[in-house]
């Protein structure tokens, strides 16, 4: 979490600019743009439907932008090959809104599985790492042969986001991080992002429309709305953004111009 | 409204769809053959297409030959001519029973599975994790299963035509009343390398066929559970047509050889 960095950076970790992806005749994404500088933790906030998943998705190349760019340290990816998506991808860690834990392997395999596919270290010595990493995010060595399915679903996220860390990413993308747990848990995963993207690094983007969450673990706040980015700022600044859309959001009000 | 708009717009569908299969074959097969591979999933795959499945394959070309040779004396009596019999057995099982029924049952036991488990991997964001991963999907899960169907097929079908042949051998013999020697040395006889050949050679289109439609809806199943069932229907619906319609063109094809 540093904010300084900007100013010993000309290119941003993460640059979008006018991204417009449409599903049949539904415009998701409307010409939406973000610079986010490395080293801060940046949280994309928005109501359901609001596009925050698509963008995410276009961030890792899951889908492709009708038009814009998406640049990483400079480098469009919008217009890469494979290998330098997987190039790209391997700076990237990732927090799905379900952990989408591979349900056919153990949990450490699930935590070591780019190390073990990519070949980097031989499956003990990435047993060893994965029991490691699974500490950093407190899990015990003893769920290590267990599988995901006898997980809770607290545990489970921790398990992705021991995974998603395992290779040491650049950045980390956590989806709807808290979703689904309960207050105390959630708390636990904020704890644990905020622990991640303290890393300086370390850039972090979240979406949630969980606004305690978005709160706690970021140091920007972006809205997306209608597939726009309609207001963008500090997160100390969101009580006093002056924006309409905003304000009715965070407050959770039913009379406003959404 | 234009009546020839829900035609014309079934057509676009259908040939959209069809071109997006036939990227996905080829993508699934392009990486097949390109490095890295995961021998150790084309392996598990061998094992869940090929050994899981000889129980099936085995009971199903059974009694399809026990039921041939019975059925074929019925209509070959009326001419004074069983001693065909064990011809028409082992013809018919090479040649066409036993890869279309392996294929059917494979396409409900291997298609459906294939369809259920990628799907759910799909709606579970699995395959989206596998990506960010640095792992193509088409490699790490398309491929393998490709060459699993298209390898163990005919090694299925191979087994299930000698096993499919002893089951008419053990109706023309314990309840038809054939001398065992004659009946296999006339098996044997009218047994031509060719009659084998297309029955394996089917056998392997038609293992192609089940483990990429298997895949391919597998892979675009949405919508979660609904969404799975779907796939996993549309998986074994679409396969068992395809073998049937590749059964014919692959037939004509070698009775023009």
């Amino acid at each position: 979490m540093m904010l300084n960095a900007i100013s010993n950076n000309a290119i941003p970790k993460i640059r979008m600019r006018d991204i417009y992806k449409k599903f049949g005749d539904k415009i998701v994404l409307d010409g939406f743009s973000l610079d986010i500088w490395p080293g801060e933790s940046m949280v994309i906030i928005g109501g359901s439907g609001s596009g925050k998943s698509v963008l995410l998705k276009c961030m890792l190349s899951l889908l492709q932008p009708d038009s814009g760019s998406i640049e990483i340290d400079g480098e469009d990816i919008t217009k890469m090959g494979e290998s330098d998506r997987a190039r790209i991808n391997a700076k990237i860690g990732m927090l799905f809104q379900h952990a989408a834990l591979f349900d056919s392997m153990t949990i450490w395999e699930n935590v070591a599985f780019s190390l073990i596919q990519g070949k980097i270290m031989s499956p003990i010595k990435a047993r060893d790492l994965a029991v490691e990493k699974m500490a950093e995010v407190g899990l015990g060595a003893d769920i290590c042969d267990l599988n995901p399915a006898e997980l809770s679903s607290g545990m489970r996220k921790r398990v992705g986001l021991a995974r998603a860390i395992t290779g040491n990413p650049e950045i980390l993308f956590f989806d709807e991080p808290t979703t689904g747990l309960d207050p105390i848990m959630g708390h636990v995963i904020d704890d644990l992002i905020i622990k991640c993207v303290r890393n300086p690094c370390v850039t972090g983007l979240s979406i949630t429309h969980d606004m305690k969450s978005a709160r706690r673990i970021s140091d920007k706040i972006t809205m997306l709305y209608n597939g726009k980015n309609i207001w963008s700022g500090s997160t100390d600044m969101l009580d006093r953004s002056g924006n309409d859309y905003v304000h009715q959001f965070i407050n959770g009000l039913s009379d406003g111009p959404i | 409204m234009n009546p020839f708009q829900p035609i014309g717009a079934a057509i676009i569908n259908f040939l959209e769809s069809l071109g997006k299969l036939m990227q996905f074959a080829y993508l699934g097969v392009s990486h097949g053959l390109r490095r890295p591979f995961y021998f150790r999933l084309i392996l598990k795959q061998m094992i869940d297409i090929g050994y899981y499945s000889l129980p099936v394959v085995g009971l199903t070309t059974l009694f399809a030959g026990m039921v041939l040779a019975l059925q074929s004396y019925t209509g070959f009596a009326r001419f004074s001519a069983e001693s065909v019999i064990p011809n028409v057995v082992v013809l018919s099982i090479t040649r066409e029973l036993g890869p279309v029924l392996a294929g059917l049952m494979i396409a409900g036991r291997v298609g459906a599975a294939i369809a259920a488990e990628l799907g759910t991997m799909r709606v579970t964001e699995q395959i989206d994790a596998l990506q960010t991963l640095s792992t193509n999907p088409y490699k790490y899960l398309i491929a393998p299963r490709l060459i699993a169907g298209i390898t163990m097929m005919p090694l299925l079908v191979l087994v299930g035509d000698i096993i499919g042949v002893f089951g008419g051998y053990i109706v023309g013999v314990y309840k038809l009343g054939f001398n065992h020697a004659t009946y296999l040395q006339n098996t044997i006889d009218y047994l031509e390398v060719m009659d084998v050949v297309s029955g394996l050679t089917k056998a392997a289109a038609f293992g192609f066929i089940v483990t990429l439609m298997g895949c391919y809806h597998g892979y675009y199943s949405k919508g979660g559970a609904q969404g799975v069932g779907s796939a996993t229907t549309n998986a074994v619906v679409s396969s068992s047509i395809l073998i049937l319609i590749s059964n014919y063109l692959i037939t004509e094809m070698f009775f023009s050889l």
